[in-house]
C-alpha cells in the first residue's frame, strides 16, 4: 500500500478544540498569508502562486482555479467572487466540515482570491439544510470584521472588500454554477446556458464572476504562505496537492480523508485500515462509485488505480466531488441504480425536456422492474431514454439538455446494466412468472380488475 | 402575525443592504419570515414584495422552487432522513419505515398534535455517518431504531429545546457588518471602476491585469 506521509493541508486544523474561533485560527497560523500578500504581493502575483500550484477545482470538475481566475475579460469592472457551498452531491461530505471546523481558513482563502482578481464583492453561498455551517461562518464573518480582516482598508492597505454570507433552501441544481448565480440573484435555480453564460464572462448581475467550490479557496491561504511550487510537489504529475475523499457504504470505517492527491489508489483508501478498513464482514467487493452520484460506476479491476484526474477520466469515470461510495455483494444492482436515477428525476430543475421528462420515466420503469413487473422490452426502452438525454451514452458524456444533470442520471444506469445485466433480467423474469401464474384469472377476470 | 414585525423588518432592511441589488436578498427573506411564523404565509411574501420592490407573483415564483419553504404549517419539528445511496446501504430505507411507524404517519405527514412532520429527503452531506437524518437542519447521525425512538422521546419532553429550535430558524448567529467597517456596497453600475488595490506591491515598471 503507498500510504504517503504527505501534509495534511485544509483538516490539519479539525482536531484542534475550538478551530472555529479566530483565536484558535490566528494561533495556528492564520491570517498570515493574507498579510504576506498585502505586505509584499501584488494581485497578480498571488494569481501567479495559485497558477504555480496547479490547484484543480474541488467542486467536481477539476478546472484548474488559476486558468479560471485569468477568464475574467481585462478591464471589464465590477467583477464578483462567488463561493459554492452547496455542497449535496450524494456521497460528499467535506465542504460543510471546512465550514464548520474552518470557516476562517475559508474566509482567507476568499481574500486572498478576490484581492487577486480584483472583486468588488464576495458571497460565500451554503447550502440552506446546512444551519451549524451558517452559524459558523457567519460568527467568524463578524470576528474577522471585528479584527480589521475584512472591510474598508484591510490592515491599513488599500484593499477593501465585503464578504457577505448568503445562503440556499433545498435544491441540488443550486450547486451548478449557473444555477446557483441565478439563486444568489433571487431567482429559481436553473441553469443559463453556456455559452454565452460562462460566469467568467457574464456571470453574477451578467458582471464577469469567479465561481470556486469551498474546498478549492480553502487550500490558497496554504499556498500563498508556502508557494505554489511547493504544493505542486506533492501529488501527481496532473492532480497536484491533497484531497479530500469521503469513504461511505459498505466499508468498516467510513469516514472523510485528506491524502496526497494522485498518488494514493482506490484499493489504499477503501482497504487500508488508516482509511476505509476493508468491506464490512469481510465481503467481496460488487462495486463502488468513484466521485459521486454522476460518476460511472467502477469494479475490483480499477481497485489499483490512483485516484488522479487524468487517470480516472481515461478509465471511464470521474473523481468528481471526492465521493468515493462503496457497495459489496449483497447490493442489488438494480436497487442501487434506481436510488441514483431517483435522485436526479427528484432533482431535475424542470427546465429542458429530455432531463424533466427522461429521468422521470427511467425511474418509473426502474421501479417497475425492482417491484417485479418489469417487462422484457424494459432494457431497450431505459437505454433509449437515456440515449436521448445523452446521446450515444458515452464518457465523457454528450448532452440534449442545458445542464450535466441529466447525463449524470445516466451514468449509474450504463454502469448497472452494462455490469449486472442479468439482475435485471432476474427481476423482469420474476414479473412474467407472476403473469404466467395469474393468466387463468385475468382471463376471466372483470373490467379493470386486477388478479 | 405574518407582515415582519419591527425587530424582524430591521434584519430584513439589514439583508437587503448587503446585496447589491435587493432581490437577492429574497432566500434569506424567505428564511426569515419562516423563522417568524413556522411557515412562508401570503402576509409575508406581500410584504417581501414591497420591502424589495417585485411583485409577490415573484416572490412566490422564487419561493415555489426551494424545498426548505414550506407553504403550509408543518411540525414543530421537521424530521428528515436521507434514503440516498450511503444511507440506503447501511439502512435508511429501514429508518424511513422505522420513523413511519414510530410517528404513525407517511413521508410527508404531520402528527395530529402538529409536533412532528416526517420526510424523505435527499444526501444531507454526512454520507461516512449514515443513516442519519436531520431535525430541524440539525444533524442526528448513525442512526438506530432504539436512537431514533429516544430522541423523539427527548424532543417532545423539551430535553433538546437548546440544541434545537422550533421549525423555521436556521443559523442562531446573524451576520453583522458594522457600518464603520464596511467597504461599501453599491449597486453595480456604481462598482464599475477598476479596484484601488490592483497594482498594489507592484515592482515600478510592472504592469498588467490580473
Ligand atoms: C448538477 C451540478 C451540481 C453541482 N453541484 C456542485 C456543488 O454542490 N458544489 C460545488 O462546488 N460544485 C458543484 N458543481 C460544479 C459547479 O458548477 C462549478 O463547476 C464549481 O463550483 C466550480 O468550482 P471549482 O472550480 O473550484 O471546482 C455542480 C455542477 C453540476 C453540473
Ligand atoms: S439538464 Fe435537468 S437540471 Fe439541468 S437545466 Fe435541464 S432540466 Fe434543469
Ligand atoms: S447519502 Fe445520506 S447523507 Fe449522503
Amino acid at each position: 500500500m503507498t500510504i504517503t506521509d504527505a501534509p495534511k493541508i485544509i483538516t490539519r486544523r479539525f482536531d484542534t478544540p475550538d478551530s472555529h474561533t479566530i483565536t484558535r485560527y490566528e494561533e495556528t497560523g492564520g491570517y498570515q498569508a493574507l498579510r504576506t500578500a498585502l505586505g509584499s504581493m501584488s494581485p497578480a502575483q498571488v494569481a501567479a502562486q495559485v497558477k504555480d500550484a496547479s490547484l484543480l477545482g474541488r467542486g467536481g470538475a477539476g478546472f484548474p482555479a488559476g486558468v479560471k481566475w485569468g477568464f475574467c475579460p481585462p478591464g471589464v469592472w465590477p467583477r464578483y467572487l462567488v463561493v459554492n457551498g452547496d455542497e449535496s452531491e450524494p456521497g460528499t461530505y467535506k465542504d460543510r466540515l471546512l465550514m464548520e471546523r474552518d470557516p476562517h481558513q475559508l474566509i482567507e482563502g476568499v481574500l486572498l482570491a478576490s484581492y487577486a482578481i480584483g472583486a468588488a464583492q464576495a458571497f460565500i453561498y451554503i447550502r440552506g439544510e446546512m444551519a451549524l455551517a451558517q452559524e459558523r461562518v457567519a460568527k467568524a464573518l463578524n470576528e474577522a470584521y471585528a479584527k480589521g480582516y475584512i472591510g474598508k482598508n484591510i490592515l491599513g492597505s488599500d484593499y477593501s472588500i465585503d464578504v457577505v454570507m448568503a445562503w440556499g433552501a433545498g435544491a441540488y441544481i443550486v450547486g451548478e454554477e449557473t444555477a446557483l448565480i441565478e439563486s444568489l440573484e433571487g431567482n429559481r435555480g436553473m441553469p443559463r446556458l453556456k455559452p454565452p453564460f460562462f460566469p467568467a464572462a457574464k456571470g453574477l448581475y451578467m458582471q464577469p464572476t469567479v465561481v470556486n467550490n469551498v474546498e478549492t479557496l480553502s487550500n490558497i491561504p496554504w499556498i500563498v504562505s508556502n508557494g505554489g511550487e511547493t504544493f505542486a510537489e506533492l501529488g501527481a504529475e496532473g492532480s497536484k496537492g491533497t484531497r479530500i475523499f469521503a469513504v461511505s457504504g459498505h466499508v468498516k470505517n467510513p469516514g472523510v480523508f485528506e491524502v496526497e492527491y494522485g498518488v494514493t489508489t482506490f484499493r489504499d483508501i477503501i482497504y487500508a485500515p488508516v482509511y476505509g478498513g476493508g468491506i464490512r464482514s469481510d465481503r467481496a467487493l460488487k462495486c463502488f462509485i468513484p466521485g459521486g452520484a454522476s460518476a460511472p460506476w467502477f469494479y475490483e479491476e480499477h481497485l489499483d488505480l490512483p485516484l488522479e484526474k487524468a487517470t480516472v477520466d481515461k478509465a471511464g469515470s470521474m473523481l468528481g466531488s471526492g465521493a468515493i461510495v462503496v457497495m459489496d455483494d449483497t447490493t442489488d444492482a438494480v436497487a442501487a441504480c434506481l436510488s441514483v436515477v431517483k435522485f436526479f428525476s427528484h432533482e431535475s430543475c424542470g427546465k429542458c425536456t429530455p432531463c424533466r421528462e427522461g429521468t422521470n420515466w427511467l425511474e418509473k420503469i426502474l421501479r417497475r422492474i425492482l417491484d417485479g413487473y418489469g417487462r422484457p422490452s424494459d432494457l431497450d426502452l431505459l437505454m433509449d431514454v437515456a440515449d436521448n438525454i445523452s446521446p450515444g451514452i458515452a464518457w465523457p458524456p454528450k448532452q440534449t439538455t442545458i445542464c450535466p444533470l441529466g447525463p449524470s442520471a445516466v451514468s449509474p444506469l450504463a454502469s448497472a446494466l452494462g455490469r449486472f445485466r442479468p439482475e435485471f433480467e432476474a427481476h423482469i423474469a420474476r414479473a412474467a412468472r407472476a403473469e404466467a401464474a395469474s393468466a387463468p384469472a385475468q382471463a376471466v377476470g372483470l373490467p379493470g380488475g386486477v388478479a | 402575525m405574518a407582515r415582519f414585525s419591527p425587530e424582524h423588518l430591521e434584519t430584513a432592511r439589514e439583508i437587503i443592504a448587503r446585496y447589491p441589488r435587493p432581490k437577492s436578498a429574497l432566500i434569506p427573506l424567505l428564511h426569515l419570515a419562516q423563522e417568524q411564523d413556522g411557515y412562508v404565509t401570503d402576509d409575508a411574501m406581500r410584504h417581501i414584495a414591497e420591502l424589495v420592490g417585485v411583485t409577490p407573483a415573484e416572490v412566490l415564483g422564487t419561493c415555489s422552487f426551494y424545498e426548505m419553504f414550506k407553504l403550509h404549517p408543518v411540525g414543530t419539528y421537521l424530521v428528515n432522513v436521507c434514503t440516498n445511496i450511503s444511507c440506503m446501504l447501511c439502512g435508511g430505507e429501514e429508518l424511513l419505515a422505522h420513523a413511519s411507524e414510530r410517528l404513525g404517519v407517511a413521508p410527508g405527514g404531520t402528527t395530529p398534535d402538529g409536533r412532528f412532520t416526517l420526510e424523505e429527503v435527499e444526501c444531507i452531506a454526512a454520507c461516512t455517518e449514515a443513516p442519519c437524518l436531520q431535525v430541524n437542519y440539525r444533524y442526528v447521525t448513525n442512526v438506530t431504531n432504539d436512537d431514533f425512538d429516544r430522541l423523539i422521546d427527548d424532543l417532545a419532553a423539551g430535553k433538546l429545546d437548546h440544541e434545537v429550535p422550533p421549525h423555521g430558524t436556521l443559523a442562531r448567529v446573524r451576520q453583522h457588518i458594522p457600518a464603520d467597517r464596511t467597504a461599501g456596497i453599491v449597486p453595480v453600475a456604481e462598482a464599475a471602476v477598476e479596484p484601488a488595490w490592483m497594482h498594489a506591491n507592484e515592482a515600478p515598471g510592472a504592469g498588467g491585469d490580473a
